[in-house]
């Protein structure tokens, strides 16, 4: 019998550990993470004033303005990144329907309620699609905030709806972030070190993932 | 004494009250402007580049008197000339196009970076380049298309109504270089008396039946305020508009929209935290992946 720890995937394993996220993945997530917070707090000193003290972050508010952009550029690619990697394990699949209905017990922690999932659970998956999307309404009005006046000989009018739009899609990734946040650090014990080192325990990964560790378990 | 005006009213992008606002007499300035009298001869645009340091940029010929198509970053006077033709024949409008300095200014209510722009007691909006962040929303709160932006130092300008001269006690640039005395300068109920007398004088010794003063209520009125041959076609006079506000967007976008969105983040915040407290971290079984 061995104690010695394995590598697999790029992932640091001891016996009773599986490999939930692989060396590519976890460097995909945190490239996500970075870029997205940086944007975040560089964009709430524009959403408000009381919260103009949160440029410091970009090196001041002229230089935040002018690194916004090109951070969320790259924010862009790292979701495009990301949906290169899980985009197939992020689809829709039979048993995120059942999970959906039986949403409550997953929120007030009676898991023995919750139907098994896959790799993914709904509630990942939504979260998922959800940043997805905002990423792309943030890129396309992001752009037109960029350079208003060289769009059609000076775009200022769309900005009039662009500067909403690219709010209100913070907004909502923020309702998702604050989620994702709490639930990665606070509600799941164990998902949070998933993510940064990549390995996870065979009873966490049964009791969060059930579908996902027979599967992993018969290969 | 000038230096009271140049007091801060109003400050964009500005966490609470002013400090030091409302202790002064109410002393507002205004630029008076009489269309019926301008020739035309752009003196007041070479006086402008004159007293700001601006070399005269390139431009576009255009078969027209107008120096150029627009006001630009380092061009903040240009008088907008259009040929208009009604039964009476062909009129050569003419109208110095400048920032209006309103008194409900929408790029001041546009900006979000502290300080930027600045609303002095006296009715000047002024522009504070080494707060500006250049993120152009501005642009998009002024109903007369007035901020510029200069792409190279990412910075936006506009007309100072030269609060410099104003608060050193002087008139601004162009007033003191037109030659036809249709440029007049002083306090806003002063210049308004003045108006509405040349608009009268107009109307019974003239053909222009309809004249009479542009000091738009949409904006709270303007501290430069022009005398027309016909008030009702302000759009005539190079695209002045008739009823100039602060886009519905902008308004609603700064004020209901921002108190919504703040209420939600800390709705949120607030909303895990409590969860957590009344249903703490999930747990997970020792046993589990020996459970069917």
């Amino acid at each position: 019998m061995s104690t010695q720890s394995v590598v697999r995937e790029g992932t640091v394993v001891s016996p009773g550990e599986v490999v939930r996220y692989n060396y590519e993945e976890r460097l995909c997530h945190w490239a996500n993470g970075l870029t997205y917070v940086f944007c975040l707090l560089t964009g709430l000193a524009f959403y408000s004033p009381y919260l103009y003290w949160l440029s410091v972050v970009g090196g001041g508010p002229a230089t935040s303005r002018f690194l916004h952009p090109w951070v969320g550029v790259l924010f862009f690619l790292a979701v495009l990144w990301m949906h290169k990697l899980w985009r197939r394990e992020m689809a829709h699949a039979p048993e995120d329907d059942d999970w959906k209905q039986k949403m409550k017990f997953y929120v007030t922690n009676q898991d023995h309620l919750v139907p098994p999932q896959g790799r993914f659970n709904a509630g990942q998956k939504l979260f998922y699609w959800l940043m997805y999307y905002c990423a792309w309404v943030f890129m396309i009005s992001g752009l037109i905030m960029w350079f208003p006046e060289k769009i059609a000989g000076g775009a200022h009018w769309l900005l009039l709806i662009m500067i909403p739009v690219h709010a209100v899609t913070a907004l909502i990734s923020i309702a998702g972030f604050i989620i994702h946040i709490y639930m990665g650090v606070l509600l799941v014990p164990g998902g949070l070190k998933g993510v940064l080192y990549g390995r996870v325990s065979e009873e966490w990964a049964a009791h969060h993932h059930r579908l996902w560790y027979q599967k992993i378990k018969k290969q | 004494m000038p230096n009271e005006n140049m007091q801060i009213k109003a400050i964009s992008g500005h966490p609470g009250p002013v400090a030091g606002g409302n202790v002064s007499r109410d002393y507002d300035v205004c630029k008076l402007i009489d269309t019926t009298t301008c020739i035309g001869c752009k003196a007041c645009e070479v006086a402008c580049l004159e007293w700001n340091g601006y070399e005269f940029r390139e431009t576009t010929f255009d078969n027209t008197y107008q120096t150029m198509p627009d006001t630009a970053w380092n061009y903040w006077n240009l008088i907008k000339f259009n040929e208009h033709e009604d039964e009476n024949g062909m009129h050569l409008l003419m109208r110095k196009d400048q920032c209006m300095h309103c008194a409900e200014p929408g790029c001041l209510e546009a900006c979000p970076a502290d300080g930027a722009i600045v609303q002095y007691a006296n009715g000047i909006v002024d522009f504070n380049q080494e707060h500006c962040i250049g993120c152009q929303y501005c642009v998009t709160g002024c109903p007369f298309n007035i901020p510029k932006f200069n792409p190279t130092t990412k910075k936006v300008f506009k007309c100072t109504l030269c609060s410099d001269r104003v608060g050193a006690g002087l008139e601004p640039a162009c007033i003191k270089s037109c030659p036809t005395g249709c440029l007049h300068f002083g306090t806003k109920e002063d210049m308004k008396e003045m108006a509405e007398k040349r608009a009268r004088q107009v109307q019974t010794t003239t053909a222009y039946k309809n004249a009479g003063v542009y000091d738009p209520d949409g904006v709270g009125g303007t501290h430069v305020i022009y005398v027309l041959h016909d008030k009702d076609h302000p759009e005539r006079y190079g695209g002045l508009p008739k009823d100039p506000r602060v886009p519905i967007m902008v308004r609603l976008w700064k004020h209901p929209l921002k108190w919504l969105g703040n209420i939600g983040m800390l709705a949120g915040i607030a909303g895990v935290l409590i969860h957590y407290v009344r249903f703490g971290p999930k747990t997970v079984d020792k046993k589990e992946q020996t459970k069917p």
